[in-house]
């Protein structure tokens, strides 16, 4: 079963240890997640785990742009998913679970998941 | 034996006839082909009977055999048999009598077949003439794989050779042995090379090419007698004069092979063929003829096109169509010994009134003719032409002729220099036979790539005409033309033929190169910003990554770039299934010192690491987790390691043969030289991996050309072949240069290697790339070999600037804590190893569990919600 997600705002690393459009892991409330930074410094997470390859490795994507949507390519075998909602813009079947994110005094905090709405 | 044909169909309702085709050659298995796409087989069995032991193979292509690995890379049919199971192939058989009365033939096996209708495809045999010597040890013919399995053995004991013929053929021959090291020499009677197809002027400008070559041309020549006692020792000329030789191929001319038929007491022709009509029938309704032992009316045609169609006319007959052969195109185009040379039409402007333009350049060795007639409409038409040493007119010039076109108002600029690319643009009409070998117009190219009736399936590029039409898939001479129909063709339905790399920028790789290299961006922001849009993604940014380190060769973890990095760069090894990575320390050439091999033992067991060796001569440690990594590379880098590059797109190994220093067979030193390869091109990025291969002699133990470039060793030197690789499109290099000392060798490389960095689109590798180069091969060697673009120098200077500004990628990631920073499995977790991972043991040594097996590994959908580990990975719940 998933273990309930805290509450709390986890502070995991200060901004500029994540790399400029790129990814890293982080172990927040005991869970493997992705953390991205964009070229403006906004900061997104997603759970680790690449559902189609099954390992966790989302966080060591490619981060870039489909349109206006951020995304990260999955470095296992380039399904894309959006940063924003972890939707997999490949596959709308699919998608990854996101967090909330907020960045205090430069130091970046991932909150609850983020409720998703049912898709249509 | 007895007969084993089903005489009845298997239904048991009617009964079922029986065809009988006589030589399996080009012309026979096209027939074949074409009997079974049309349905003949429904209603007939086909037996095959073919003297040689092989299924049908491409003797157009004859003369590549010597650079192919094995004579299956010339066959037509590479599986030995026909899917249809109404088609009986009986090879290594042959017919020995036709009894027309009783409708038989009889086999050499003892057997007899009857037959409801016979087509004889038995072809040519080469014409020697009756010169005294003729039967020596060392005299040969030209035109199967045995005759030229017995040349090159031949060969390997002689240093000179002469072919007697300047015809096509002949120069074929001798392009044959210059090939194989010989001193060649070449004899003909009429007083120029190919006095069937050029003009005076035209044959003058070939001999002068032909002896640039190194060949002895001998014209107005007649060969009086082959010397030698016990073998050939030389040719004796009328006049006096000789020529020594240890090889001599008999070229004069081919005789269509139509005893069968004399015996048989069909008619023939006055200078031998089969006698047919334009049904391609014989004086006996049940038997027909078809390619070089046909003689329709009374003309035997030497090229394999008209055959292709004759084998088309007598299935249309078979099946009651009306279809007729009433004469072909004789039109040649041909490359010998490198040379360009075309003749088509009325090239002898025997046309009444026909005019001739002529464009002659000495220096460069073009002459270009052509004749010209008034058209009805008043205006010109072309009759004919010669091209020789540039032909790249003939395939616009070739189909103006039969469709009868009114030509431009300036007739010679279709041939004066530099204005090629005229292609389909001159308004070819539809009707017009754009390839000849296989008798495709224009209008049908048109069609492959618009869609069929029910909207399915159109051709969306060269490779997928080319199959479905099969132009352009004989001698390729058309493949510009076909090229050029098909992108107007698209350009004409507005379709732009969109070369961009993404929707980030809507350029080329070749194009982006450029840009960096004029503007010296560094920095992708700046290149995206002035020249695409958006931020980038998974395909452009690794094609930036790699233009940026082919040009400028800083760290992949650098600053500026390693954001771009794809997937195994970002992390210099490789990725695994599970998400642990595989470390391959260089071993250059696979050669490796006990020490060495004890220490990547040491390493492997101390992080208990599944242990391989790889396809590539060297050795793989797998399941390395990624915080590892540096600390394995420390050892591995202390015991004088580097890395081996199996993560990027640049040269991976130069695999090798033990070579001259332990084999007995070996005539130079591969080991050394793939060593010394290896060192010279390590870590250059490149739009694919590359590798390479060098063999110590022909028997090719380092696969090298299996490579993208391959070495194999010759007793004066170097052979260079390009353009190979393994994997789901298996290529073999060819000939590049061959006989170099190891100096031009490395120069020879030095420039192809660059010039593909610098015009290849992304992941193409080498054979992808030479095949789309305007002119293939012939095109690298310009460039490469004869340096026509002057481009020589600056290749050359761009591969030493990478060579002087190499460093091990792993050593100086070490030596850096700001590469080092990315080597941990979690920012806020540094020591805690990933949770998800886990490993089983098999056979002493661990492997990767891998969550649901089966699954994961293709990309495919998800089928069930996925729950692992610690890991949650959801199914959107909808
Ligand atoms: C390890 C090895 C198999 C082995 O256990 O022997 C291997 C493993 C992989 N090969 Fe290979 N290839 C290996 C030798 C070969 C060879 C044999 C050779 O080099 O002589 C070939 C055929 C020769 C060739 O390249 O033309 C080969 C043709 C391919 C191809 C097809 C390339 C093509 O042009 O069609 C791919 C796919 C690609 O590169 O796009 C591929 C891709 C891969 C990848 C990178 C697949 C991937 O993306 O994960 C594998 C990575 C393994 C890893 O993590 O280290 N591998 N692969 C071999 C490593 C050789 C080395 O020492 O570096
Ligand atoms: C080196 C070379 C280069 C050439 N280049 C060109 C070129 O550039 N362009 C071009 O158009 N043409 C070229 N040709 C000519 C072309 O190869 C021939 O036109 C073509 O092969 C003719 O096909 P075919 O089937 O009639 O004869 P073949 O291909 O010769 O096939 C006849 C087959 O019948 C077999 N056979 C004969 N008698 C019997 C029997 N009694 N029983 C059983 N089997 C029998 C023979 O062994 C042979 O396998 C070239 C030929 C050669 C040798
Ligand atoms: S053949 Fe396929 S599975 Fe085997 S190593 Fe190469 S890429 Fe991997
Ligand atoms: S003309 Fe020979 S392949 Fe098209």
């Amino acid at each position: 079963m998933t273990p309930p997600v805290g509450q709390e705002w986890e502070p995991v690393c200060r901004l500029e240890d994540l790399e400029v459009e790129r990814g890293a892991a982080a172990l927040v409330h005991g869970q493997a997640v992705a953390l991205f930074r964009t070229h403006d410094d906004r900061v997104y997470a997603l759970a680790n785990h690449d559902p189609f390859s099954r390992a966790s490795v989302l966080a060591r994507g490619i981060v870039g742009t489909r349109g206006e949507v951020d995304f990260v390519a999955s470095p296992m075998h380039k399904h894309a998913f959006d940063l924003r909602t972890g939707r997999c813009l490949d596959d709308d079947h699919v998608s990854v679970a996101s967090y909330e994110v907020r960045i205090e005094s430069g130091v970046v905090q991932v909150g609850s998941r983020q409720e998703r709405r049912a898709s249509a | 034996m007895t007969e084993r044909i089903p005489r009845t169909d298997p239904r048991g309702t009617h009964q079922r006839r029986t065809l009988v085709v006589v030589g399996h050659g080009m012309v026979g298995h096209r027939f074949v082909q074409a009997a079974v796409e049309r349905g003949l087989t429904e209603t007939h069995d086909v037996v095959v009977v073919g003297e040689e032991c092989r299924p049908a193979y491409d003797r157009v292509a004859l003369t590549s055999y010597f650079a192919a690995s094995s004579a299956d890379e010339l066959s037509l049919l590479p599986s030995g048999r026909y899917d249809d199971p109404r088609v009986d192939l009986r090879l290594g058989t042959r017919v020995t009598g036709v009894d027309a009365e009783d409708r038989t033939v009889a086999l050499d096996d003892g057997t007899q077949v009857r037959y409801d209708a016979l087509v004889l495809a038995t072809g040519a045999a080469p014409f020697v003439p009756p010169v005294p010597g003729r039967d020596l040890p060392g005299c040969f013919v030209y035109r199967t794989i045995e005759d030229l399995d017995a040349i090159r053995d031949a060969a390997a004991t002689a240093t000179s050779g002469v072919v007697i013929g300047g015809g096509l053929l002949g120069l074929e021959a001798a392009n044959a042995l210059v090939q194989l090291g010989l001193e060649t020499h070449v004899v003909e009677m009429a007083p120029r090379l190919m006095p069937v197809q050029l003009d005076e002027a035209g044959g003058r400008t070939l001999v002068r090419h032909v002896e640039g070559l190194g060949v002895t041309v001998h014209t107005g020549a007649a060969t009086e007698a082959v010397l030698g006692e016990e073998a050939v020792t030389g040719l004796a000329l009328a006049g006096g004069g000789r020529v020594e030789a240890q090889l001599v191929v008999f070229s004069a001319g081919i005789r269509p092979r139509d005893q069968l038929a004399r015996d048989a007491g069909l008619a023939v022709a006055e200078r031998g063929g089969v006698l047919v009509d334009e049904q391609c029938r014989s004086s006996d309704p049940h038997v027909f003829a078809i390619g070089e032992c046909a003689a329709p009316g009374g003309v035997m045609y030497g090229l394999v096109a008209p055959g292709y169609s004759m084998a088309e006319v007598v299935v249309d007959a078979l099946l009651e169509g009306a279809g007729t052969f009433t004469g072909a195109d004789m039109s040649t185009k041909l490359k010998l010994l490198g040379v360009d040379v075309a003749s088509f039409g009325d090239a002898f402007a025997t046309t009444p009134g026909a005019l001739e333009l002529v464009f002659a350049d000495a220096v460069a060795g073009v002459y270009k003719k052509l004749v010209v007639g008034r058209a009805e409409d008043g205006g010109h038409r072309l009759l004919g032409g010669v091209l020789v040493g540039d032909a790249s007119a003939y395939g616009v010039l070739r189909p103006m002729v039969s469709s009868g076109i009114t030509l431009p108002d300036n007739p010679e600029e279709l041939i004066l220099p530099a204005r090629s690319g005229a292609g389909a643009q001159l308004g070819l009409p539809d009707e017009a036979v754009v390839c000849s070998c296989n008798n495709v117009t224009k209008g049908e190219i048109g069609s492959a790539v618009a869609l069929d009736e029910d909207g399915a399936h159109a051709c969306q590029d060269l490779s997928c005409v080319k199959s479905c039409t099969r132009a352009g898939s004989t001698c390729g001479s058309c493949v510009p033309v076909v090229k050029n129909i098909i992108e107007e063709h698209f350009a004409a339905q507005g379709r732009v033929v969109d070369k961009g790399l993404c929707e980030h920028f809507s350029l080329t790789r070749q194009e982006l190169f450029d840009l960096v290299a004029v503007h010296g961006y560094r920095r992708f922001d700046d290149l995206v910003e002035a020249h695409g849009r958006g931020r980038g993604c998974e395909v452009c940014k690794p094609v930036v990554a790699s233009i940026l380190a082919s040009q400028f060769n800083g760290h992949v973890l650098g600053a500026e770039t390693k954001a771009l990095q794809d997937t195994n760069d970002a992390y210099l090894a490789n990725i695994q299934r599970n998400g642990t990575y595989s470390v391959v320390p260089r071993i250059p050439g696979g050669e490796i010192t006990p020490e060495k091999l004890i220490v990547i033992g040491e390493v492997a067991r101390d992080f208990n690491l599944y242990t391989k060796i790889t396809g590539g001569q060297r050795i793989d440690l797998f399941g390395a987790r990624m915080e590892e990594l540096p600390q394995i590379w420390r050892r591995l880098v202390d015991a004088g390691f580097e890395s081996g590059h199996a993560y990027g797109k640049s040269l991976r190994t130069v695999k090798s043969c033990v070579g001259s220093t332990w084999c007995r067979y070996g005539v130079q030193d591969s080991v050394g030289l793939a060593i010394a390869l290896e060192l010279r091109y390590r870590g250059l990025r490149s739009p694919h991996k590359l590798k390479g291969g060098v063999s110590g002699c022909a028997r090719e133990c380092a696969e090298a050309r299996g490579k993208d470039f391959g070495v194999i060793a010759t007793e004066k030197g170097w052979n260079l072949y390009v353009g190979g690789n393994g994997g789901a499109n298996p290529a073999h290099a060819q000939l590049l240069a061959g006989d170099l000392d190891t100096e031009t060798l490395v120069r020879y490389l030095d420039r192809f290697l660059m010039y593909y960095v610098r015009t290849a689109d992304r992941l193409q590798r080498t054979s992808a790339w030479v095949e789309q180069l305007d002119g293939g091969l012939d095109r690298v060697r310009a460039v490469v070999v004869d340096d026509e673009l002057g481009l020589g120098a600056e290749l050359e200077a761009a591969m030493v600037r990478h060579i002087g500004s190499y460093r091990d990628e792993w050593q100086a990631t070490l030596e850096d804590p700001d590469k080092l920073a990315r080597f941990v499995s979690f920012v806020n977790a540094p020591g805690t190893p990933d949770p998800s991972i886990a490993f089983t043991t098999e056979r002493g040594q661990i492997q990767p569990v891998v969550p649901d097996d089966g699954s994961g590994a293709g990309g495919g959908r998800t089928p069930e919600p996925v729950l692992v580990a610690a890991t949650i990975g959801v199914r959107e719940q909808a």
